[in-house]
């Protein structure tokens, strides 16, 4: 055993931890590999940290991911880019643990150092190692090598590159389902480093057998390649390969494949351009909107703005608003709700002459569903069709679905509503919230459920800055001060946390004037949860008022309250007090 | 099964004893924890796993194949009776802990249900076991015993208590000496010569199960069924009214695929008691329910798979409606033929075999327990008939075989026209009793059985001794080797 001089102590037990029995301490050690490396030098990092890492491969899933992580950024320690081929062997030993997250992140790590590394040095090295862990024994080897391909591919000889396109052929119709997944992940990644003369060739082979595959879990991969792809090939190309692909996903037998597409559709218009959209396209997503399954018609409904991004309105009006109509009186809840998360923003598509006649119907009876989400993504999205067609055409609904809503039985969903209205005020305008809305503002202060009356003091804050201190001042600002009066203790509380959010937007004079007197009143309370929130009330406003107001009334105040026979009163009036010592200082 | 049936499927096999674990010797009691609750094979047939009543998951592994170092050829010269399956045991270890849950003040066992194994990765083995409430995911591996040899700090000599460790906080640390971990402090060029890695030596091994991943709180009944999709990263879980679909990676949550809890309990008429996935197409599985049917259902049709693609169900025979027709016809245990092609099923009184493509009833009919049906009346009493019988099928198909009362088990011929009909008992001599079943004169049962028999090995010269059942088999993958389970004993016969 050595002994080590005492200031080389911190770095020493850091060491010894690599290998100690507290998972906590190895993976703790393992986090500042950076240090451990330069305390040792750059030979030794080569020489013995890095073997040494490299048998560490039976370690917990925990401190292995944190190893490939830093391995990743390793170059520096090991003496630049020419040495980066000794971080190798650790790394591929991580690519073929059965952890896929240690997996991904020792690829990831793989990828940044093959990016750095010299042509040569990954002719020599990288290249055999995607290879070697290609042919291995176990699916998790070749899992790994399939995210390596596009790394390796860049800068090899013809020879070579033939050989890598071979192997990843090979992947692609690998006995594993696992690994024919991650090739189909891969492949467009792969693809994009491809001359585009193998691409038309080759790839093009690979993707269209991984579209037949009899795994719907190989095949819904696929899908995802189907754009990536789109946008690499010629549009001419991508109109015979890649187009009859996707129309027959669009009509697959398994629901998850054509979720998929119903997800990815709107990103292949692009690739295929308008005229093939308009022939092929919009019917296949027609299809999907009618769909059978309410998780396709949910994905499908979920996109609609997106798509009807891409067509004219005409089309739009044609052929995908019949289908939104039906959608609107879907039987399945979610359908509904993913298409009012969505729908409003047609609006400025159509404009306003077609929003009128065709969105408004589906505004309003969507409004009215039975189902609270529905509703709520409605509302959510109301600035999108007041800048088309104003809001009062749709006010007359409004109002009893924002009451029905403030009112619901589950404060999740006035929670909801409340985080809302600072929007609504805005696109209203201050008479119509005036009139309506005011009093349910007061009501969620005093609602049963703590977070919807905190949600409520917020609102006023948040009201308060949208229409200003004047407005504030008469139509908040009396019933807040009434409110600390009220015979609950807790609804007396809740008026104080008010007035501390409010306290900042009102500004000084307001805040003394007002807010002051009623929390020296409040400090008089006799329940002791009121009191020490005074003092931190106190505590908040004084940075807002005068160092005069502080010195005369707030400090006396705190004093009194530090005297308080109540422990956490006391506590709370000398943490205030000493924050007024402590800005008296600076 | 396949009608141009290979030379073996023509001639009844002659079934050989092979090796018996856990054997219990004569008065020897037979402990409740340690009876058999599960038993599974491996894909590969070279691994082995029984779950007991006690939560403990035990592995054995084949003796035979891993030996066999050199070519081929030496193996095939090898004496063809020494050519069966052999396995030892591998390890054990405690897969699940009595619990309690508080919510429904409900006690969950640690018994083993059902064991599958998953794909085996890097030479470590990997499995599933499940308890009425809870699955878990295990790894099994060959872990090098650390030996740390040289260190930096004598851990003897450390200074005393006050140790200043690089993971407590820096304010703990003597003065300074924390800056030789801040960032930029820059260390000599060619670094610190004195500091040295811990060497580690000693490179023994053990066997060490690692538990991956909990699957819970995702069933509110007692599940009956796990079965791993061959997609490799998804699998089931069947509970008395619902069917879960879990990826493996993801503990936190499933989906419902199959729901048939009505909205109102009291109309519950038929529960699911055993699920399986297709072994080639990954969108298919079947689950069997208590009334006697099967249904194979398909899940690219949708994401709730509720209404079944095909429904298996055997008419019932018109006048033979008596009050034992529901609880008898209710399916314990189905097992798909490797190929996917047929699902074996057994209920209380038989074994059926149907073809996935007819629908209109099975396709085979074996009976197993037809002596015992003018005693329904007592095994209802002593609640033997709702024994969970499970079922295998031969690797290649060509046979079926399940478990019977006193310890025996049946095998039949599947292939078409075959009469092989065995009957044998887990016991170091299996065809000591050539029992012709129906044939046995019938003495009083009820003076036989004693409900909650005090020792489960007393009677175990009768024929028809309910306490020694043999609820539990499996057939070896690829080759005649079976294992079942007889109270805490593992028996394995070759043919």
């Amino acid at each position: 055993m050595a002994m080590v001089d005492e200031p080389l102590y911190p770095i020493a037990v850091l060491i010894d931890e690599l290998k100690n029995d507290d998972i906590q301490l190895r993976l703790n050690s393992i986090r500042r590999l950076s240090t451990i490396a330069r305390a040792l030098g750059e030979e030794r990092t080569r020489k013995e940290l890095i073997p040494f890492l490299s048998e560490n491969s039976d370690d917990d899933d925990e401190v292995l991911l944190a190893m490939a992580g830093e391995l990743g950024v390793f170059i520096p320690f090991v003496g630049g880019v020419e040495h980066a081929h000794v971080l190798l062997p650790p790394l591929e030993s991580l690519c073929t643990v059965e952890e896929t997250c240690v997996r991904e992140k020792a690829v990831d790590s793989l990828c940044k150092i093959g990016s750095e590394m010299r042509e040569s040095d990954l002719v020599d090295s990288f290249v055999p190692l995607v290879k070697r862990l290609a042919a291995g024994e176990w699916f998790a080897a070749r899992v790994s090598a399939c995210g390596l391909f596009h790394v390796a591919y860049q800068g090899c000889t013809d020879v070579l590159k033939t050989e890598l396109r071979s192997i990843y052929n090979q992947l692609c119709q690998d006995d594993m389902p696992m690994v024919r997944r991650a090739a189909a992940t891969n492949l467009g990644k792969f693809a994009t480093t491809l001359e585009s003369s193998y691409l038309n060739a080759e790839i093009m082979t690979m993707f269209d057998d991984l579209t037949k595959d009899e795994q719907d879990s190989v095949r819904l991969l696929a899908v995802e390649g189907c754009a990536a792809l789109g946008k690499l090939l010629e549009p001419q190309d991508c109109v015979a390969r890649v187009l009859p692909v996707i129309v027959n996903f669009s009509q697959d037998k398994s629901w998850r494949v054509r979720y998929m597409v119903a997800n990815q559709l709107y990103e292949l218009c692009e690739a295929v351009g308008p005229d093939c959209t308009k022939t092929d396209l919009v019917p296949a997503y027609v299809r999907l909107l009618q769909d059978n399954e309410a998780e396709v018609r949910i994905a499908a409904a979920g996109k609609v703005t997106k798509f009807c991004q891409l067509l004219n309105p005409e089309l739009s009006i044609q052929h995908i608003l019949p289908c939104v109509k039906d959608l609107s009186s879907d039987s399945s809840q979610h359908v509904r709700s993913a298409l009012a998360s969505v729908i409003m923003g047609m609006a400025p598509i159509l404009g306003k002459d077609s929003t009128i006649e065709h969105l408004l119907p589906i505004f309003l009876s969507l409004l009215k569903d039975e189902f609270p989400d529905v509703r709520l993504n409605i509302i959510s999205k109301l600035d999108q069709v007041n800048q088309v067609i104003g809001i009062d055409r749709l006010s007359q609904s409004l109002l009893p679905a924002i009451v029905e809503l403030a009112e619901d039985r589950h404060w999740r969903v006035r929670l909801a509503i409340i985080e809302y209205v600072p929007l609504l005020a805005s696109q209203l305008g201050i008479g119509f919230f005036d009139d309506k809305l005011g009093a349910l503002c007061m009501q969620w202060l005093q609602d049963k459920v703590y977070s919807i009356r905190e949600a409520g003091a917020n609102n006023l804050k948040r009201l308060a800055e949208e229409f200003g201190s004047e407005w504030a001042m008469q139509h908040l600002v009396p019933q807040v001060l009434e409110m600390v009066n009220n015979p609950h203790y807790l609804h007396r509380m809740m008026a104080l946390r008010a007035i501390s959010l409010m306290a900042p937007v009102m500004g000084s004079e307001i805040t003394c004037s007002k807010f002051l007197p009623v929390v020296v009143e409040a400090s008089k309370d006799i329940v002791p949860n009121i009191k020490f929130n005074v003092a931190k009330l106190m505590q908040s406003l004084i940075p807002i008022v005068d160092q005069s107001v502080v010195d005369k009334t707030i400090r006396q105040c705190l004093v009194d309250l530090s005297e308080d026979p109540d422990v956490d009163v006391r506590y709370f009036a000398n943490q205030a007090l000493q924050s007024i010592n402590g800005a008296a200082v600076a | 099964m396949n009608g141009a049936a290979a030379s073996s499927a023509g001639s009844p096999l002659e079934w050989r004893f092979s090796q018996v674990f856990g054997e219990r010797t004569a008065g020897e009691e037979v402990q409740e924890v340690d009876i058999i609750s599960a038993i599974e094979f491996d894909k590969s047939g070279d691994h082995l796993a029984t779950g007991d009543r006690g939560g403990r998951v035990v592995l054995f592994e084949r003796t035979d194949t891993k030996d066999r170092g050199g070519s081929r050829r030496d193996a095939e010269q090898m004496d063809y009776a020494v050519k069966h399956p052999e396995f030892r045991y591998k390890t054990e270890f405690q897969s699940h802990e009595p619990e309690f849950d508080y919510l429904k003040s409900l006690e969950i066992e640690e018994k083993i249900n059902k064991i599958r194994w998953c794909q085996p990765a890097n030479g470590a083995l990997f499995l599933l076991s499940t308890n009425d409430k809870t699955i878990k995911y295990w790894k099994v591996q060959e872990k090098k015993i650390k030996k740390i040899s040289e260190m930096n700090i004598d851990p003897s000599k450390a200074f005393g208590d006050n140790r200043p460790s690089p993971s407590s906080p820096p304010q703990l640390l003597a003065n300074g000496v924390h800056d030789y971990l801040s960032k930029d402090f820059s260390f000599p060029p060619g670094g610190i010569p004195s500091l040295r890695l811990p060497m580690v030596t000693s490179q023994e091994t053990s066997l060490v199960a690692r538990c991956r991943r909990v699957y819970a709180h995702a069933h509110d009944y007692h599940i009956n069924s796990i079965s791993n999709s061959s997609d490799g990263e998804t699998f089931i879980s069947a509970d008395d009214l619902r069917v879960n679909l879990w990826n493996l990676e993801i503990s936190n949550q499933s989906f419902n695929i199959v729901d048939v809890k009505p909205t109102n309990m009291e109309d519950l008429t038929e529960v699911i008691t055993s699920a399986e996935f297709h072994p080639i197409h990954c969108n298919m599985l079947a689950y069997s329910s208590s009334k006697g049917s099967i249904r194979l259902i398909d899940m690219r049709q949708s994401a709730l798979c509720d209404s079944h693609t095909k429904l298996f169900e055997e008419p019932e025979a018109p006048g033979s409606r008596s009050f034992f027709t529901e609880i008898i016809a209710s399916i314990s245990d189905i097992k798909f033929s490797r190929d996917g092609r047929y699902i074996l099923s057994r209920d209380y009184m038989t074994l059926k075999l149907w073809d996935i493509n007819m629908d209109s009833g099975p396709v085979a009919s074996y009976q197993v327990h037809e002596h015992l049906r003018p005693k329904l009346c007592d095994l209802y009493e002593n609640d033997s008939i709702f024994d969970k019988f499970e079922c295998c099928v031969s690797g290649d198909g060509l046979r079926v075989a399940t478990g019977s009362y006193s310890n025996l088990f049946r095998v039949f011929g599947a292939s078409k026209g075959s009469t092989e009909a065995a009957t044998l008992e887990a016991s170091k001599n299996p065809t000591r009793r050539q029992i012709q079943t129906p044939a046995r004169p019938s003495r009083s049962m009820t003076s036989m059985i004693r409900r909650g028999s005090e020792s489960p090995g007393a009677e175990n010269g009768n024929a028809n001794d309910f306490t020694n059942k043999l609820l539990h088999m499996a057939w070896h993958p690829t080759e005649n080797s079976i294992a079942c389970a007889a109270a805490n004993s593992l028996y394995m016969y070759y043919a």
